[in-house]
């Protein structure tokens, strides 16, 4: 890139001093600031770990003792099936509602308003009690054709169970969430992707599908991770049913030995890694939908400690970097020959200076 | 390769089209006749319904009065004896398979590579088999010069080259008439040459083509009629000579001292 706007024509610099320029050490830029602020941090952060580890009152040896106890496990279990349930349920649901309010049927449109009026404005917590107490309002469940002969009877109470009544709670509530997701989702594609698929005949139902809603999971997945995340903390609400989750476990165990702070961690820790699961997931989804969004894909992180091994590698033993190793991620982490990279090295992915 | 000469088929009538957006009329009683085979160029200024005279003849806007029909067919209506009803979705859909639209801001579909793009419709929308379409689609973006961006991205191509794609996906469907909504106009300067040149291919093939655009010098080459539009009504048309040349009205006369 050359600098024609300069008033004083620049001299180029003469070959000699180019070669004598490329070997000198670079230093970084100095950043008092930050320094201290990382120094302060660094204080804070050692106080915690210190704390956490001299004070007996955390109980380690208990949590480590429970981490893997088997009616925590199954507890685990319990939750991992509810959130599974739920999200199915929710985003199954959540969907279909989304498509009715953006049909062009005002019975449709109000029907799906309504439901996410309800569903968003009662507690949760109500909502879960409520379908346990399904057997009251009804004792009975008829399988059969509306207003017409049914076919089979139900005992409401051997239907919906804990269990039933929990995905259900969860389920249907997170419904009128998702919804909302998804119709942001789809409002959010540029309209003319709407007309391109409508001016080339693509049947409607296919539009949604292999057009619109491609496009629309780039916005919908950070939201609906997230979501996800709510309703895994969330089942542990299911807890006034005394559904065996997680929680509701804990509380019993700790209720029978008083240990309730270490086995309080114990949930912690299994939550925590049940989110880093899903945070996972949602990195490598995220990757997935952003074909077509971007030029080049976000290396994974498995990639990227690929490449910064093969480049040590290479650096340790002088030879030239791979060229499985793109070329920009080589020349980034370069700690030499910066100034004149563009144009006397033979090429970018050459590596210099080092040895 | 979609219409030869011999295949006397595309014959476009717009009759009447009112067309009006809340209480704008866009369109105040529009008639134009393009004969098969025929490129017509529509000019005028923005703003005075070019664009929306296209969009009514696909249907992806319904005309409040006035009818258009493509080789004797109502396009969005079927006649049953004095009265006519409104086609469903359905029905509009395939009707459009028939009619290949190529947009200003190339609208195609960012998650598919071009040639996903391109076996779309055919496959979807017309039924064929995936088989048989995909050769078809490959030929075809080697007609568009793209026969090696097959597996690329939308975002990995150029304006120009992404437009093509664009064409390429339009004659997919073995439209009988295309049309072209300011193909160019999103383009940077130096990519409009590839893509009326390809359109210039098209035109000679032989394919009824009904064109907006701002481009006079693509208008003098290859139209057979120019169609000047102002305030929602065609002010004058007939052959580039006589339109572009020697135009009748003042308005023309106006706009053109402006373009060219």
């Amino acid at each position: 890139m050359s600098a024609p706007t300069l008033a004083r024509p620049s001299a180029p610099v003469p070959a000699a001093g180019r070669e004598e320029l490329e070997r000198l050490r670079v230093l970084p830029a100095r950043h008092p600031g930050r320094w201290i602020a990382t120094a302060v941090v660094a204080v804070l952060l050692a106080m915690v770990i210190s704390s956490l580890v001299t004070n007996a009152q955390w109980g380690w040896d208990i949590v480590r003792q429970y981490l893997t106890w088997p009616s925590i496990l199954s507890g685990v279990w319990g939750t991992i099936r509810l959130t599974v349930a739920a999200a199915v349920i929710g985003f199954g649901l959540g969907t279909v509602l989304a498509l009715m309010r953006l049909s062009r049927s005002p019975l449709l449109q109000s029907v799906a308003w309504l439901y996410i009026w309800v569903f968003r404005s009662v507690p949760l917590i109500l909502q879960l009690l409520l379908w346990y107490n399904l057997a009251y309002l009804y004792p009975t469940l008829t399988a059969g054709i509306p207003f017409g002969p049914g076919f089979h009877e139900f005992e409401t109470g051997n239907l919906v169970g804990k269990f039933g009544a929990a995905i259900l709670g969860l389920g249907l509530s997170q419904a009128a969430y998702s919804a909302e997701i998804v119709r942001a989702g789809i409002i959010g594609v540029d309209q003319g992707q709407h007309e391109a698929a409508a001016a080339l005949g693509i049947p409607r139902a296919r539009q949604q599908v292999r057009i619109v809603l491609p496009q629309a999971m780039r916005t919908i997945v950070p939201t609906s991770v997230n979501e996800i995340i709510g309703l895994l903390k969330g089942t542990s609400v299911v807890y006034v049913l005394a559904y065996g989750e997680l929680f509701y476990t804990v509380g019993v165990i700790y209720g029978r030995n008083l240990r309730v702070v270490p086995l309080l961690l114990v949930a912690a820790i299994w939550y925590l890694v049940l989110t880093t699961v899903l945070t996972i997931a949602q990195f490598y989804l995220e990757r997935y939908y952003a074909r077509g969004a971007l030029r080049t894909l976000p290396p994974t992180p498995v990639q990227k400690a690929r490449w910064s091994l093969l480049v040590a590698w290479a650096r340790l033993r002088g030879a030239p970097v791979p060229a499985s190793v793109p070329a920009g991620w080589a020349s980034a982490n370069r700690t030499t020959g910066h100034l004149l990279r563009r144009g006397s090295t033979p090429s970018s992915r050459d590596v210099g200076g080092l040895v | 390769m979609t219409a030869t000469t011999e295949q006397r088929e595309g014959l476009v009538e717009v009759h009447g089209v009112h067309k009006s957006y809340g209480t704008l009329e866009v369109l105040s009683g529009v008639d134009l006749v393009v004969r098969p085979g025929e490129v017509t160029v529509v000019i005028g200024p923005s703003g005075s319904g070019k664009s929306t005279l296209l969009r009514v003849i696909n249907h992806l806007e319904k005309v409040d009065r006035g009818f258009v029909a493509i080789d004797g067919d109502l396009i969005g209506y079927a006649r049953k004896g004095d009265t006519l009803r409104e086609l469903k979705e359905k029905d509009i859909l395939r009707q459009r398979t028939r009619i290949g639209f190529v947009f200003q801001s190339f609208n195609l579909f960012p998650h598919l590579t071009a040639l996903e793009n391109v076996v779309e419709a055919p496959v979807s929308a017309q039924g064929r088999p995936r088989s048989e379409v995909e050769p078809e689609a490959r030929a075809l973006l080697e007609r568009v010069g793209l026969g090696d961006k097959a597996d690329a991205r939308p975002r990995q191509l150029s304006g120009g080259q992404q437009q093509r794609v664009a064409i390429a996906r339009a004659l997919a469907t073995r439209p009988k008439v295309l049309l072209f909504d300011e193909p160019t106009s999103a383009l940077d300067p130096e990519l409009v040459g590839e893509v009326l040149d390809v359109i210039k291919d098209l035109a000679r093939g032989g394919t009824t083509m009904i064109v907006v655009t701002h481009e006079i010098g693509f208008a003098r080459e290859l139209a057979d009629t120019v169609v000047f539009i102002d305030a929602g009504r065609i002010v004058e048309q007939g052959p580039p000579a006589q339109v572009l040349d020697h135009p009748a009205h003042e308005r023309t006369k106006a706009f053109l001292d402006k373009v060219l």
